[in-house]
């Protein structure tokens, strides 16, 4: 009886994200289109609503009532499966990531190596979409994705090693805990700047969005795909941008908790926070210019390893000597 | 419960690798080994693991099986799947294997084991599993651990000196 | 919590089916992915056995075999891509004369 009741709480729980973070992320690109378009003077989407604002529900039933091609080359059952690869990655980590100090679905020891492990899993969706789309500008885009993604795995994975020395755990409840007096960000602003480029490079953001470069891949992996199995690569890209902005909040931020003089709940705190990280996102796919494939790898193994490398030896260095 | 989520991952874990060694295109067999990997990091979760198991995710199959896909997608898979597929020796090897199997199974199910102490199994104790496996990786087996970056190394010198082109002077 | 047999039976199965693949099939690549196989399953019982001993040992041992299994999988993947540029083939039956 236990056991069901827990079951049942956690079932609801899920079923609450997934469809908060489905919404939210349908509202992102609302978002992101109208932050481009005031960028850039212009308007942005204006008729559906006040100020555009039932546009994302218009687009939602425009992508579901659309044609759904799969091309006739294409290796179908990968075809099918790709998108599905893409999303379930990028929803499944919410199972770990904290909310507020009460709402989360759940909290294990392994925590953050969870995040990482399964947000790895996102290069899957992208490599099999390329695949088996049987179109060359796909497999360009799934190739370079995959060097990317692969490469810069590599630098977030140890650029979240110096916050994790000062937290001393892999649990994500734990790490905010540790942050109560000092964001980790003063202490560790290095890994911070990696960090966020290695999440900029993971979440195909610009300016290192080479593997969907329409200018020149014509779009890249998703190429070939329509009606809902291209919502879902869009839904995977701003989930997994939520992912990595959240856990960005959780390791150098301090989480849910604010400043003790502004009496907010977690929550709120939350969501500012993410809110004014999806901005950043944004601002910089307005602002930069994309980067060339060989400035991209270039950047990452001779500029930005050694960087992160020697953070984690002074941070080793000066915990033992200090701490 | 526990034991229905064993059957689970272990009936899975059997099925893929089976469709995996008997598939002709090369893609679908590493997708589908990527999937036994996922049920084996689940068997390791239930075997008190669960830092192997994300290991296993992490490494295996974010890491070692794209860089399969990479390389399958530099190839034409169309021309392998159109090759013949086995060795003539099938029967002969099959029959071998079983025997093989049931010998394996036959030696290590010699050792007898007094049955373990009850442990409460859970994700969310501590100190968890990485701690344990943290102090004992770098006391009792640093030696090893130093000699696999070494390992690493020359893997990565050598794949690199392998695949290079050569440069026309 | 199952018991320690199933665990090994899981593991012989695992390791016999990379057998099969390692031994019938021609296609080079497929061939690796069946050694990846085989090494799970040896990975398996170590994690089984160190469980019902107590011990950390058994999964020491499978942190050091994954560590071998990534210098393995680059080094065969760099032979199979040089191959395959020299003959257009992944066919093993085609590259059993030890030479180019």
């Amino acid at each position: 009886m236990d056991m069901a009741l827990e079951v049942a709480v956690a079932a609801i729980k899920i079923f609450i994200v997934v469809n908060v973070v489905q919404l939210v992320v349908a509202y992102m690109i609302y978002v992101e289109r109208k932050v481009i378009a005031h960028a850039q003077l212009r308007l942005g989407p204006m008729r559906v609503g006040w100020h555009g604002l039932l546009q994302p529900i218009a687009d939602g039933l425009k992508l579901f009532l659309k044609e759904d091609i799969v091309p006739d080359k294409a290796d179908r059952i990968v075809f099918v499966l790709a998108p599905v690869m893409v999303l379930v990655p990028a929803l499944v980590v919410y199972a770990v990531l904290p909310f507020s100090a009460t709402f989360y679905i759940t909290q294990i020891n392994i925590g953050l190596f969870f995040v990482l492990a399964i947000s790895s899993l996102g290069v899957f969706g992208v490599v099999m979409a390329g695949w088996a789309s049987n179109s060359k500008y796909s497999l360009l885009g799934a190739l370079r994705s995959a060097a990317q993604m692969l490469s810069y795995e590599i630098f977030l994975g140890f650029s979240v090693i110096g916050p994790l020395m000062l937290a001393g755990s892999l649990n994500l409840q734990e790490i905010v805990h540790a942050q109560r007096d000092v964001w980790f960000v003063f202490y560790q602003p290095v890994a911070f700047i990696v960090f966020f480029v290695a999440a900029l490079a993971e979440t195909n953001r610009a300016p290192f969005d080479l593997p969907e470069a329409e200018t020149e891949l014509v779009a890249g992996f998703h190429t070939e795909y329509s009606g809902m199995k291209f919502a879902f690569f869009f839904l995977a890209e701003y989930a997994s941008m939520m992912v990595i902005s959240t856990i960005g909040i959780v390791l150098f931020f301090g989480g849910w908790e604010g400043p003790d003089f502004i009496p907010l709940p977690g929550f709120v705190w939350y969501c500012l926070k993410l809110g004014a990280f999806m901005f950043v996102f944004i601002w910089l796919r307005a602002t930069l210019p994309r980067y060339r494939y060989d400035q991209l790898m270039r950047v990452g193994w001779k500029f930005m390893f050694p960087l992160v490398m020697l953070n984690i030896f002074l941070t080793g260095f000066l915990k033992y000597l200090f701490l | 419960m526990e034991i229905y989520f064993f059957y689970m991952f272990a009936g899975g874990m059997i099925i893929t690798s089976l469709l995996m060694v008997t598939r002709a295109n090369v893609i679908h067999a590493a997708l589908l080994l990527v999937l036994t990997f996922f049920f084996l990091a689940g068997v390791f979760v239930l075997a008190g693991a669960e830092f192997l198991a994300a290991v296993q995710i992490l490494l295996y199959a974010g890491g070692i099986m794209v860089l399969y896909l990479f390389s399958i997608m530099l190839m034409n898979v169309e021309v392998a799947v159109r090759m013949r597929q086995w060795h003539r020796q099938g029967v002969v090897v099959f029959v071998a294997v079983v025997l093989l199997g049931l010998q394996i199974w036959a030696v290590l199910g010699e050792v007898e084991f007094a049955a373990p102490k009850q442990w409460e199994w859970s994700l969310g104790a501590t100190p968890g599993n990485v701690e344990a496996i943290g102090a004992v990786l770098y006391t009792k087996f640093l030696f090893p651990f130093e000699v696999a970056s070494v390992l690493l190394l020359a893997a990565m010198i050598g794949a690199i000196v392998l695949a290079k082109r050569r440069i026309e002077r | 919590m199952a018991p320690l047999e199933h665990y090994l039976i899981l593991s012989a199965v695992l390791f016999s089916l990379g057998v099969v693949g390692v031994v019938v099939r021609r296609n080079a690549i497929v061939v690796i992915l069946c050694i990846e196989l085989m090494m799970n399953g040896a990975n398996l019982a170590f994690v089984a056995y160190g469980r019902f001993l107590d011990s950390m040992a058994g999964q020491m041992i499978v942190f050091f075999v994954m560590a071998v299994a990534a210098a393995e999988a680059a080094i065969g993947l760099a032979i199979v891509v040089l191959i395959y540029r020299n003959r257009e083939s992944t066919d093993l039956d085609e590259i059993n004369l030890l030479k180019l």
